[in-house]
């Protein structure tokens, strides 16, 4: 049994070329006529035959309608072909009878009402495509929706984007992954995180869609054991994550790896570092005060999340050191400190700036503190071009440093420099390094003018002990 | 009256009842755990000096690292030989 299913609008021209075709359809075959704007279009029916009025537009969803008109075919109650705009010969073919000759033989469609900007998402919360599984927190009437979230303890003490069900509809278009699919257990309450759950924090901190598979990354690289985002949270450190995005997708989803690279101003680079953050704080209940018990913190517990400048530099990126493609898109993170700047405006050769980048890094945590804390150096194009003017690689720089950064333990030990703080007595007669091996990291980004660089320590606690950096690629 | 999806972990808030206060030292068997951060030694054997006077027992007991949660196995060895315990945090 043939039957036939006609989709239309009358705000299309097309739809309404077509109407004598429709009034022939009606008259002659088994019909139904779904309308998106006017339930008494088309007009011209014959007696007693009803339009189905969809403006509320179920059954265009229900059917995928893209494109209006739209002619669907079904043979046995399956669907058996689908014609969408106006093409003669196929309307004739499909319909099997012949149309006036006054028609032209092709004229293309308009879009579906289904297919508005914002529809496709609020059709398919209202028609329950998306099975979101989070628990409803209703909103009395007159209740400040952005009040209502601080009300809560949802935010950082920053204005939250409430997560209404279509924003974070929208915000699950952005990656593939199954919205119930479960990326770990978050600390400290160790609480399972599922996409979803990802993804309302994202929209909460401001995300865009395309930003969500960086903000899975970085939930996914926080709780890497060897991270140690639990002790992270908790310590009475300052530090928190710190987020290096590698890769084409950086610059695809344009975030700032140039002039202010470190600071304000790009919503990327904001809203992936504030979205891991609120991960923390919701799933995993981090809070300070609570699990959070850190003295004084850092502002980049806000957000801390950066790209490297991979294009302008001469030296290998941070992923490719850690054996990603310069093809692969990564997340790095790093428990950080605030950032120190390192202003050196007159060395012209690597001998010298070198200098100037060790005596910076000895005073990490503290000076006379070795093989604590890790550190990233952030170099300023002003500054590389120093280094690539001479010839030196990256590898060249950190072993120079490294070899600059030996310190005699005379100077280390408790009481020396009349400072309590310092190393047992025992390591008086030893050099020691400041930095554990491979607790040094370089990466470049930055404005093209100033000789400037930056200093980003990291925790008291940093490798085996603690944290270590660690580095996943955005799928 | 519209709704939002819920961010956090829908662990439902749950008021907990302190257990009821020990009537007497003598006997109780204390754990000390020290989550070897500096100092917390000092702290924990001034505290075995005081409650063993009291008539209490103490054992002793250290996390690997402070940075992470203690094993499993330490918690339940903590549960089982002890009635109550009493962690030195240090800072």
């Amino acid at each position: 049994m043939r039957h036939y299913v006609l989709v239309v609008k009358e705000d299309c021209e097309t739809c309404r070329m077509i109407q004598p075709v429709a009034a022939a359809l009606a008259s002659s075959t088994e019909l139904r006529i779904f309308s998106q704007d006017n339930p008494g279009f088309p007009g011209d029916l014959p007696d007693g035959f009803t339009i189905e009025d969809d403006r509320e537009l179920a059954n265009s969803f229900e059917l995928k309608i893209e494109i209006v008109p739209t002619l669907i075919c079904y043979d046995d109650a399956q669907e058996s072909e689908r014609l969408e705009g106006w093409d003669r010969s196929a309307w004739e073919r499909v319909c099997a009878q012949n149309f006036s000759a006054s028609l032209p033989a092709f004229r293309p469609g308009c879009g579906s009402k289904s297919q508005d900007p914002g529809m496709a998402e609020k059709l398919a919360v209202k028609y329950g495509s998306q099975q979101l599984k989070a628990r409803r927190v209703n909103i009395a009437d007159g209740e400040d929706e952005v009040e209502a979230c601080y009300d809560r303890g949802w935010s950082d003490g920053l204005p939250l984007v409430p997560p209404t069900e279509i924003r974070v509809v929208r915000m699950l278009q952005g990656t593939l992954r199954a919205a119930d699919d479960i990326v770990g257990d978050v600390p400290p309450d160790y609480a399972p995180c599922s996409i979803e759950k990802i993804a309302i924090n994202a929209v909460m901190a401001g995300c865009k869609p395309e930003y969500l598979p960086v903000v899975i990354a970085a939930v996914e690289a926080a709780l890497m054991d060897e991270f140690c985002m639990h002790g992270l949270l908790a310590t009475t450190y300052f530090s928190g994550p710190m987020v290096l995005v590698n890769g084409p997708l950086s610059r695809a989803i344009g975030m700032n790896s140039r002039g202010n690279a470190l600071g304000q101003g790009n919503r990327a680079n904001a809203t992936i570092g504030r979205a891991l953050q609120l991960v923390i704080r919701n799933v995993g209940g981090g809070r300070p005060g609570g699990v959070d018990r850190s003295a004084l913190g850092n502002p980049g517990k806000y957000t801390f999340c950066f790209a490297e400048d991979e294009t302008g530099s001469c030296w290998e990126s941070y992923a490719e050191e850690r054996g990603f493609s310069r093809e692969a898109s990564t997340v790095s993170l790093f428990a950080a400190d605030g950032v120190q700047g390192i202003v050196d405006q007159k060395s012209r050769t690597p001998e010298s700036l070198s200098r100037s980048f060790a005596a910076g890094l000895r005073v990490v945590s503290h000076p006379k503190m070795v093989m604590a804390a890790d550190a990233f150096l952030v170099i300023s194009p002003e500054h590389e071009r120093v280094f690539r003017d001479a010839g030196w690689s990256k590898a060249r720089l950190k072993a120079e440093l490294h070899d600059l950064l030996q310190i005699p333990g005379s100077e280390l030990i408790v009481g020396a420099g009349g400072i309590s703080e310092g190393l047992p007595e025992k390591l008086k007669g030893q050099m020691l390094p400041k930095f554990r091996e491979g607790g040094l990291n370089i990466v470049r980004a930055g404005g093209s003018a100033g000789l400037f660089s930056a200093i980003i320590a990291g925790w008291g606690a940093s490798g085996k002990i603690g944290s270590v950096p660690v580095t996943r690629e955005i799928l | 009256m519209s709704s939002f999806l819920d961010p956090t972990a829908e662990l439902a808030p749950e008021s907990r009842i302190p257990l009821p206060r020990r009537e007497s030292l003598v006997g109780l068997k204390v754990g000390f755990l020290d989550i070897s951060k500096p100092r917390g030694n000092i702290f924990i054997a001034r505290l075995d000096e005081l409650l063993t006077q009291a008539g209490a027992i103490p054992r002793h007991y250290a996390k690997p690292t402070f940075t992470r949660i203690a094993p499993v196995e330490l918690k339940q060895q903590i549960a089982t030989e002890c009635d109550v315990v009493i962690e030195a945090l240090a800072d």
